[in-house]
């Protein structure tokens, strides 16, 4: 098939930028996106042009570095797929698709569709994790964890950190990236000595990282490509709330 | 010329002797140890954030040293470990399957084929036991049984169900454990966290390694940076083949650069070939998508009975089909280890019975097991993995069979460490698939997560002391010493040098076809006189490369071509080695699979009497590297042929 | 917003009850209205009650607007530059139009005391017969005020509809159960006080109340 490409164009952070249109011809439809990426890269390095970056490695949906806007949707049309599984078979001959960097200010532009995502490395730092240094853990089955629990964290814990719920929310919020990792810790045993403190830590960074607020719209989970469920935002906000109200950190709260 | 010359036998592996249970305890106590208030005035580098990597920076930062963290990727969370589908083995025995620290040790040196170190071995099988505590205590989720207990599968290579699991993600949610860690102290200022930069080069001063050149990916910076000891946990080199399952950025720099400055490189040839990896498409294609080892569990494997046979898979009647892994292997049946069911899928290929468009694939059927448990089981089990096959094939694999073909996975070889995990070079130690110290010439399934976690958790901390102990008598020196401006001037001559060619070709067009050679005469069978073709045409490509490629754009700032141009010359080198070691390893062994040598019935034949040991190469800047011996000694597990029948 | 809102929203429950008493009759509507001013009473003096309940309803509305405010302005910065293709939000019509009906509704909110409150824009004003004002306000020569009430009460429809989901979800609903009863519950609840409140103006409208 046949393809007409707008791809925004950024030499550097303080460049403007702007959508150029190229011309990708003779796209198979097993290809996959990033693939097709790769097709014209190879066509503009031989014409002495510089090749679009991107962000990809793993190529098979799990490392969360891809992060392209697809036609006005993270990850682009295919539900529950990261750009590098997305595959050409979801276009057809003639189509023009729009591919833009995420959006956001936490998430400054690079080059071309390169963002740089550190705040959420920021976020985890404040909070996202259990305390339990090298060689101090107990034996494995000391606590059993109620199925439920385990395949409910095991939900959140899915989040490859991509970004796509930022980039989708008409907010620029990253509650549910936030919310997932609270989830994950606060429905484990491990992470009870800590659940206060983290959610209290991990929202302060994320407001501070210069995301939006949450209004509950939605978009986020409909763009996540694992499936991270909106719900994960109402535990998040229940421990916020309890947070905020106990006087976390009085002995016996 | 010949190909090599050979030197001394490496005659100190700083393995303890005694009864096999007793030594690493004995050899901690026996180590140095540094006082927790020296301690953070004592930098340790890190190249990589993996399994090993990360996990290494957070444990040696909560011990109090200082620590310099990098990676390429955008974030320490995006290392290739996250990739890891199937599972990590513990010698927890909660199965009561006759499961026991001895029997991981056994299947680990028979399953590596007995090219692998018995004290090395044992001592992962020692402190697997532990790395699922410290996961469990990390909260990383794995999977339960109704009671809350830890559930298990079985894997590849074993009898006993000693996996653990967290459905197909086990890879990423042991790294987000080891990540969230990292983090922790990222927060507490005992890590220096430097994403998105890349080792260009190791700096050596008085035979220590002292440092690391590396480069801004984004601004394009090179700086020097200074420490007490390097640790390298840069992965593996399985993308010398181009297509492999391996993230795009996976790269042997690292370790490469490395070993030019002097680290014996061991065992370049030993190349694991995963059996069940979704198959080629077409020209296109940029990697290859592993679907889990676990899948062989429920899955049959097999292929029609007739040569051509391109009927439907529904259609070919049951007596029609040959489960040739059930035929050849019974009691093992699908479980065989990697490198038996990558050969025999191979086998039943070349024989004109491979199935799809490109008749290179076996079909994977899971209908059996559907019927057995219900589609709903399968789901639990294995829907993520069912649904990342059909995104990427339009084929729904609930209906009709996976097809699947083998595809390079991991690298049992890597740079050559003692028992200590420090290389030839004092002050660089290697962990993870960097290293080659724990498979042998094949890895057993769900035992990379485990010998990642393991040396970065709980070996390394307890290792590297012994050498930071005497830092004090190592000398001051900054990014001022002549070894180091050196160092540095030399990353910028290479970069300057990959800029101004300026030709015709790209860098992946010389990549891909390095990989076709590699594949071609390097991969899953060797000969003598396809791997000396192979070598030769290495080094035609090789100085092409050095003509004709073009990278485009400059030095400053974010460069993706130069990245890759760095890469790909390094994978040349790299290449030519493997080519070599699989050459002179004149026997079959795990992964390392020689035409030459099989047995009647097309099996490995291993020749213990004159290769019983591992290959350790020393760079000389000649072109014919200089090879070293180190013997392996089998006290324990006696080496056998490797049964799977 | 959570707060504020459930303010607000308990005061048009009340209201819109309020205004159902028109079927009972003029004089029934007329006392009720009267009864407003002398909640309280003896304990309270005269219109004391209408001016705290007042007094909540403004802070709460300000209160509200801050909030929506804040987190307006938060959104614009969160996102400098905008996407040159951008796909319509997919999950839902009221998610995507709370900020400007919110603006509507508050334009109308004024609007509305003026009309029937104060008087000043009624065509009748008689604080005496507040009955005879309804009915004079959506006489039927007077569509077009008909027609901008109904516009502005599907919109307050539309925006109870998140509004109260959202609610539900900043107070910690947490269940995916829970978030379809919550759903829901925020849909029946929208649709019943739309209807609630509508059922007036079409009443005076068909004659149904003269």
């Amino acid at each position: 098939m046949n393809l007409t490409l707008r791809i925004w164009r950024q030499k550097g952070p303080e460049d403007k930028g702007q959508m150029v249109t190229y011309q990708v011809p003779d796209v198979s439809p097993d290809m996959s996106f990033l693939e097709m990426l790769d097709v014209l890269n190879e066509r503009l390095i031989l014409e002495g042009e510089e090749p679009v970056a991107f962000d990809h490695d793993c190529r098979e949906g799990i490392c969360g570095m891809c992060s392209l806007m697809i036609n006005g949707e993270a990850h682009g049309p295919q539900r529950g797929t990261t750009a590098c599984q997305l595959h050409m078979r979801q276009f057809s001959d003639g189509d023009t698709i729009d591919i833009e960097p995420w959006r956001a200010r936490a998430f400054p532009v690079v080059k071309d569709l390169v963002v740089n995502r550190s705040a959420f490395d920021k976020i985890i730092e404040a909070g996202g994790y259990i305390t339990a240094p090298t060689g101090s853990a107990p034996e494995a089955h000391s606590a059993p964890v109620a199925k439920a629990n385990a395949d409910a964290a095991f939900e959140s814990a899915a989040c490859i950190g991509c970004g796509a719920c930022v980039a989708a929310c008409p907010n620029g919020s990253g509650m549910l990236f936030t919310a997932a990792k609270i989830t994950q810790l606060s429905l484990l045993p491990q992470g009870q000595p800590e659940r206060y403190t983290r959610v209290i830590g991990m929202v302060d960074a994320h407001d501070e990282a210069g995301f939006g607020g949450c209004t509950n719209i939605g978009e986020c989970a409909a763009a996540c490509p694992k499936g991270i469920p909106l719900n994960t935002i109402g535990r998040l906000n229940r421990d916020f709330l309890k947070a905020t109200t106990k006087r976390a950190g009085t002995p016996g709260s | 010329m010949d190909l090599y010359t050979e030197g001394d036998p490496i005659a100190d592996t700083k393995a303890p002797d005694g009864p096999i249970e007793t030594r690493w305890e004995r050899h901690r106590f026996e180590g140095k140890l540094v006082n927790p208030a020296n301690r953070r005035k004592l930098t340790v580098i890190v190249v990589g954030t993996g399994l090993a990597g990360g996990s290494a920076a957070a444990t040696l930062a909560e011990q109090g040293y200082h620590v310099k963290s990098y990676c390429y990727q955008d974030s320490p969370r995006r290392a290739h470990s996250i990739a890891a589908q199937g599972g990590i083995n513990a010698a927890k025995n909660y199965r009561n399957d006759g499961d026991s620290v001895h029997r991981l040790f056994y299947d680990t040196v028979k399953g590596g084929d007995f090219r692998s170190r018995e004290s090395n071995v044992h001592r992962l099988a020692e402190v697997s036991v532990n790395i699922i505590d410290q996961c469990v205590a990390q909260g990383v989720p794995f999977a339960r049984e109704y009671g809350g207990l830890l559930d298990t599968r079985s894997f590849g290579g074993a009898q006993v169900q000693r996996t653990f699991y967290a459905r197909g993600q086990t890879g990423q949610q042991l790294l987000l454990g080891a990540y969230q860690a990292l983090e922790r102290q990222i927060g507490l200022g005992n890590v220096e966290m430097n994403a998105r930069h890349e080792m260009l080069e190791l700096v050596v001063v008085d035979g220590r390694a002292r440092g690391i050149v590396v480069r801004d990916l984004v601004t394009g910076e090179i700086s020097t940076e200074m420490a007490d000891a390097v640790v390298l946990a840069s992965g593996g080199y399985g993308n010398v083949f181009y297509l492999s399952t391996n993230a795009k950025g996976c790269n042997v720099t690292a370790s490469w650069r490395a070993h030019r400055k002097g680290a014996y490189f061991a065992n370049p040839c030993y190349t694991q070939i995963h059996p069940t990896c979704i198959p080629v498409s077409g020209d296109h294609q940029s990697k290859l998508t592993l679907m889990s080892e676990s899948l062989r569990n429920d899955g049959r494997v097999w292929v029609p009975k007739a040569k051509g046979d391109n009927r439907n898979p529904k259609d070919i009647p049951e007596d029609e089909r040959d489960y040739y892994l059930e035929r050849i292997y019974p009691s093992f049946g699908n479980l065989v280890p990697r490198d038996i069911a990558s050969r025999a899928a191979k086998n039943v290929c070349d024989e004109g019975r491979g199935v799809g468009p490109s008749g290179l694939g076996v079909y994977l059927d899971f209908a059996d097991a559907i019927q057995r448990l219900g589609r709903k089981a399968i789901e639990a089990k294995y829907g993520n993995l069912f649904e990342m096959y059909e995104r990427i094939t339009g084929e729904d694999p609930y209906e009709v069979p996976m097809r699947i073909y083998p595809a390079v996975h991991y690298t049992m070889g890597g740079l050559w460490v003692d028992y200590d995990l420090q290389s030839s070079i004092p002050g660089l130690f290697v962990i993870g698939e960097a290293n080659f110290s724990d498979h042998g010439a094949n890895r057993l399934g769900a035992s990379a997560l485990m010998q990642g976690l393991a040396d970065g958790y709980f070996v390394l901390p307890n290792t590297l002391p012994n050498y930071l102990a005497n830092a004090g008598s190592f000398g001051k020196v900054d990014a001022s010493h002549p070894q180091a401006v050196a160092a540095r001037t030399a990353v910028e001559e290479r970069i300057q040098k990959l800029l101004s060619i300026n030709g015709d070709r790209t860098v992946d067009s010389f990549h891909r076809e390095l990989g076709q050679i590699m594949w071609e005469h390097c991969g899953m069978e060797r000969s003598e006189a396809g791997l000396r073709k192979a070598i030769d045409e290495i080094r035609t490509l090789r100085d092409e490369f050095w003509q004709r490629v073009r990278v485009p754009g400059d030095g400053e700032g974010l460069n993706q071509s130069l990245e890759k141009a760095g890469r790909v010359a390094d994978f040349f080198e790299l290449a030519e080695l493997m080519c070599i070691d699989a050459l002179h390893r004149e026997e079959s062994c795990g992964g390392h699979f020689r035409a030459e040598h099989q047995t009647p019935d097309g099996e490995a034949q291993r020749d213990d009497d004159r290769f019983a040991y591992v290959a350790a190469w020393e760079y000389t800047g000649t072109g014919q590297p200089v090879l070293h011996k180190e013997d392996l000694k089998f006290e324990y597990v006696h080496p056998t042929q490797r049964s799977y029948k | 917003m959570a707060v504020t809102g459930i303010i607000l929203v308990l005061f048009l429950i009340l209201h819109m009850l309020g205004n159902l008493k028109i079927f009972t009759g003029e004089t029934s509507f007329d006392h009720y209205a009267h009864w407003l001013r002398e909640i309280g009473t003896p304990l309270l003096p005269s219109t004391w009650y209408l001016w705290i309940q007042r007094t909540v309803l403004v802070v709460a509305v300000l209160a509200h607007i801050t909030s929506a405010t804040v987190l307006a302005m938060r959104a614009r910065a969160a996102r400098p530059v905008p996407y040159a293709h951008r796909k319509k939000i997919h999950v839902n019509y009221a998610a995507r139009t709370m900020r400007w009906g919110g603006v509507i509704i508050l334009l109308f909110v004024i609007y509305h005391i003026l009309d029937l409150t104060t008087g000043h824009l009624n065509p009748q004003g008689d604080p005496a017969n507040p009955y005879g004002n309804v009915v004079a306000d959506f006489a039927p020569e007077r569509w077009y005020v008909t027609l901008f009430y109904v516009l502005a009460v599907v919109t307050i429809g539309f925006h109870l509809r998140h509004g109260a989901f959202s609610a539900f979800r900043s107070l910690g609903q947490q269940t995916p159960q829970g978030e379809r009863r919550a759903r829901t519950a925020a849909l029946v609840f929208a649709v019943v006080l739309t209807a609630g409140y509508l059922v007036v103006p079409f009443a005076v409208l068909t004659g149904l109340v003269a």
